[in-house]
């Protein structure tokens, strides 16, 4: 197969489609959930979307992919309604909240899905796929109806975004300004469910969670800025869902739903890793770096309170005197204010010949430890 | 006899059940309190992982090792999202939804490469299957035990001693960890031996509910408990009460409507939960409910005393103790002034003479309290 046949198959293409638009709904509208504090209702609601797609086989009595999003979509629903509920009205804390119904919906599809296989219907076939997702099955159709939720989903964050803005970063404020919060609260809600309804079919109910959670704290990392953070959050989105689906076709055999949610972990690693800023290796580097340059400023300080101590700023200091002052070799503390002209070397003393020699004060270097003590001084103050 | 009982299906399974029940809630109890309940959904998750490298490495899907290739996993898993979370870039909900779906995936994928014609499939791993426990069976002695029970019986033992042997450090960690620490003891440690406990339990549980109904099971009945009492415990002995009915009530509804067993099980176990929100003793919504209308009759009560108290034997009592005042200087409604009178009758706070309202002692007194509490 050559590459532009490779593209041109169906299967692969309504699979890389299909991911696209996953990415883009769920990195959009994780960007929201993340900054609440809700990450994990994702991984709610999508468990309690289980008993939804079977309710939705049952009543229409076929594999009909709208009915089943719609079940699908009601019980996310009820389900995060019933966590505010208990979490609201009695002493539940929200993780108990969200860890009680997530379970419990869970178990109740499990025990419709049973109920179904029990009814021998012959097209209930596939219907478990939903746990882990079946990308390969997606259907043209489905297709559609997963593009216009996500195309009505983005709308309503465009139409509302100076709301769901305001309510994410300060609920308070927003109240204040008469903002039906809770209405708002329950549409962000609920349009989390509408992206794991689209993320059903592409990586099932288990792995939805990071679909929702990794692409917003990625963008994070390189966004301080809303607008940016939701942007950057699609685009990676989108970008991991078809590198992971091209992936999975390219490697016939492994399931779509984990490659889509390894390309985007390891997008969040990176971000973690390197973003500018934020990045975990630009933090190390700063911090040796603030750690050398304190350790020669502390040397430099030290052999000026010596000259002050013996009242001669020519006063030779044993470099091994040195390092038993700081504890530690300053070899190369020493070298460096060596190569900056703040001290000079001479060789060790007749009476010593072993020792590493000994170090005096340039007047640059005088005056370099008084600017310095001085600052110190200033900051006490 | 012994031998019919080991061989009694029904028993054997409802047995496990409410062994997993138990097992699970004593150590749930303490991640609801701490507030942590979302862990055991990662470890859950995340010890797919740990089975499935602990298979490639020994070829061994249950027993000894397997359990401890869990505990090691779910020890994994909870050092992966505390780093995430110490890096202060990730919050700590987002750290946990980030780490289990990745080392889930790893584990999935690793199955599909390596592990096609074995047992482990991922949907037994999700879901077990609690009506077949009775099929892997040992003997032991002169009976065929079911390995299940065995394991579970060996995990509810394992954490009933945790619980017991440092029910005071871990009772003192959950409530007031810095106290713990400053005392000397170890609050970090202890938690990490008990989400070691929580993983090998999520293991030895798997192979019979699987792994989300394991969170079910460890998270719904200890916060049950936690809806009816505020003794520790009564929590573990309300968690187990729970489990047992559960396990009980979900067999034989699952096998009346021939569903999956370990689902209805976990299904009732929020039944009772949802009973205890409802009609729970102190914390239910109608207990909640019924004290907020006696509040607020009490303060109806009061307030009708205060009013009488005020202008009692004063120019202006002939115009203000009368029924007819409550309506213009109370703004109460006709049929509010005849409700608080009746039933402050009837509480002997006040005296009824025509149109005319007196205090009794008793009324004068709670009127008093409110008006002059210091001099009581």
């Amino acid at each position: 197969m050559t590459m532009l046949d490779w593209l041109q198959d169906y299967t692969i293409q309504n699979v890389v489609i299909g991911a696209a638009l996953l990415g883009l709904i769920s990195g959009v509208l994780g960007s929201f959930a993340v900054l609440r504090k809700q990450s994990l209702l994702g991984d709610t609601l999508s468990h309690a979307a289980l008993p939804g797609v079977c309710i939705g086989f049952i009543i229409a009595g076929t594999r009909n992919m709208g009915s089943i999003l719609l079940g699908a979509l009601v019980s996310g629903a009820l389900a995060a309604l019933l966590m505010l509920v208990l979490t609201r009205n009695s002493r539940l804390k929200t993780d108990a909240g969200l860890g009680i119904t997530l379970s419990t919906f869970f178990a109740l599809g499990v025990v419709l899905l049973t109920y179904i296989q029990g009814m021998n219907n012959a097209s209930q076939g596939g219907l478990d796929s939903f746990l882990f997702g079946q990308a390969a099955a997606t259907l043209r159709s489905d297709l559609w109806i997963m593009g216009g939720i996500t195309v009505a989903a983005l709308g309503l964050v465009a139409l509302l975004w100076k709301e769901f803005k305001l309510v994410s970063f300060d609920p308070g404020f927003a109240a204040s300004l008469g903002l039906p919060v809770v209405w708002l609260d329950v549409l962000l809600t609920v349009m989390i469910a509408l992206a794991v309804v689209v993320g059903l079919q592409m990586v099932g109910v288990v792995l939805m969670a990071a679909m929702v959670i990794a692409p917003a704290v990625a963008a994070r990392q390189w966004s301080h800025r809303l607008e940016g953070m939701v942007t950057l959050a699609a685009v990676i989105g989108v970008s991991g869902g078809i590198f992971g689906a091209l992936l999975s076709a390219l490697s016939r055999g492994l399931a779509t739903g984990p490659l889509i949610i390894l390309s985007v972990s390891s997008v969040v690693l990176v971000s973690l890793l390197f973003a500018p800023e934020r990045g975990f290796v630009w933090e190390a580097v700063r911090l040796r770096r603030s750690r050398r340059r304190l350790r020669y400023q502390q040397v430099l300080t030290t052999l000026y309170q010596l000259a002050a101590a013996h009242a001669d700023s020519t006063y030779r200091s044993g470099q091994g005197m040195i390092d038993t002052y700081h504890g530690i070799s300053t070899q190369r503390a020493l070298h460096k204010l060596h190569r900056r002209g703040y001290v000079v070397h001479h060789a060790p003393p007749p009476e010593e010949p072993n020792t590493a020699g000994q170090w005096v004060l340039t007047p640059a270097g005088l005056s370099e430890a008084e600017r310095i003590l001085e600052s110190l001084g200033r900051e006490e103050l | 006899m012994l031998a019919a009982f080991f061989d009694n299906i029904p028993l054997m399974i409802m047995l496990v059940g409410m062994l997993v029940g138990i097992a699970s809630s004593l150590v749930g109890t303490f991640l609801v309190l701490r507030g942590s309940s979302m862990l055991s959904d990662a470890i859950g998750h995340s010890i797919v992982f740990g089975i499935v490298i602990v298979w490639l490495l020994t070829h061994q899907q249950s027993g000894p090792i397997q359990i401890v290739g869990a505990a090691l996993t779910g020890i994994l898993t909870v050092f992966l999202t505390e780093l995430l979370i110490n890096t202060q870039r990730v919050k700590e909900d987002a750290a946990i939804g980030l780490v289990f779906p990745v080392l889930f995936s790893i584990g999935v994928l690793l199955l599909n490469l390596y592990a096609r014609d074995v047992h482990i499939d991922t949907h037994t791993v999700l879901l077990g299957e609690i009506g077949f426990v009775w099929l892997d069976t040992v003997t032991l002695g002169d009976f065929r035990v079911p390995i299940s029970l065995l394991s579970m019986g060996g995990m509810t033992l394992i954490n009933g001693l945790f619980v017991l042997l440092f029910y005071k450090e871990l009772k003192l960690a959950t409530f007031d960890a810095p106290l713990a620490k400053a005392l000397g003891f170890a609050p970090g440690v202890l938690f990490y031996a008990l989400l070691m406990l929580t993983s090998s339990t999520a293991v030895a549980a798997f192979d019979a509910v699987g792994a989300v109904l394991f969170v079910a099971f460890v998270i719904v009945p200890p916060s049950t408990a936690y809806l009816l009492t505020n003794r520790l415990w009564l929590m573990f002995v309300y968690g187990a009460l729970v489990s047992v009915l559960s396990s009980v009530s979900g067999y034989y509804l699952a096998v009346m409507w021939d569903v999956s067993i370990g689902g209805m099980m976990a299904v009732m176990t929020g039944v009772f939960l949802l009973l205890a929100f409802l009609v729970g003793p102190h914390y239910g919504l109608l207990a909640q409910m019924a004290r907020r209308r006696e509040q607020r009759r009490m303060n109806e009560n009061r307030t009708l005393a205060v009013h009488l108290y005020n202008h009692e034997s004063g120019p202006e009592q002939a115009v203000e103790n009368v029924t007819r005042a409550l309506r213009e200087h109370l703004h109460w409604d006709a049929a509010k002034a005849r409700r608080v009178v009746q039933r402050s009758r009837e509480q002997g706070h006040i005296l009824q003479n025509g149109e005319w309202l007196y205090l009794t002692p008793a009324g004068r007194a709670i009127a008093r309290e409110i008006l002059e509490p210091t001099q009581l």
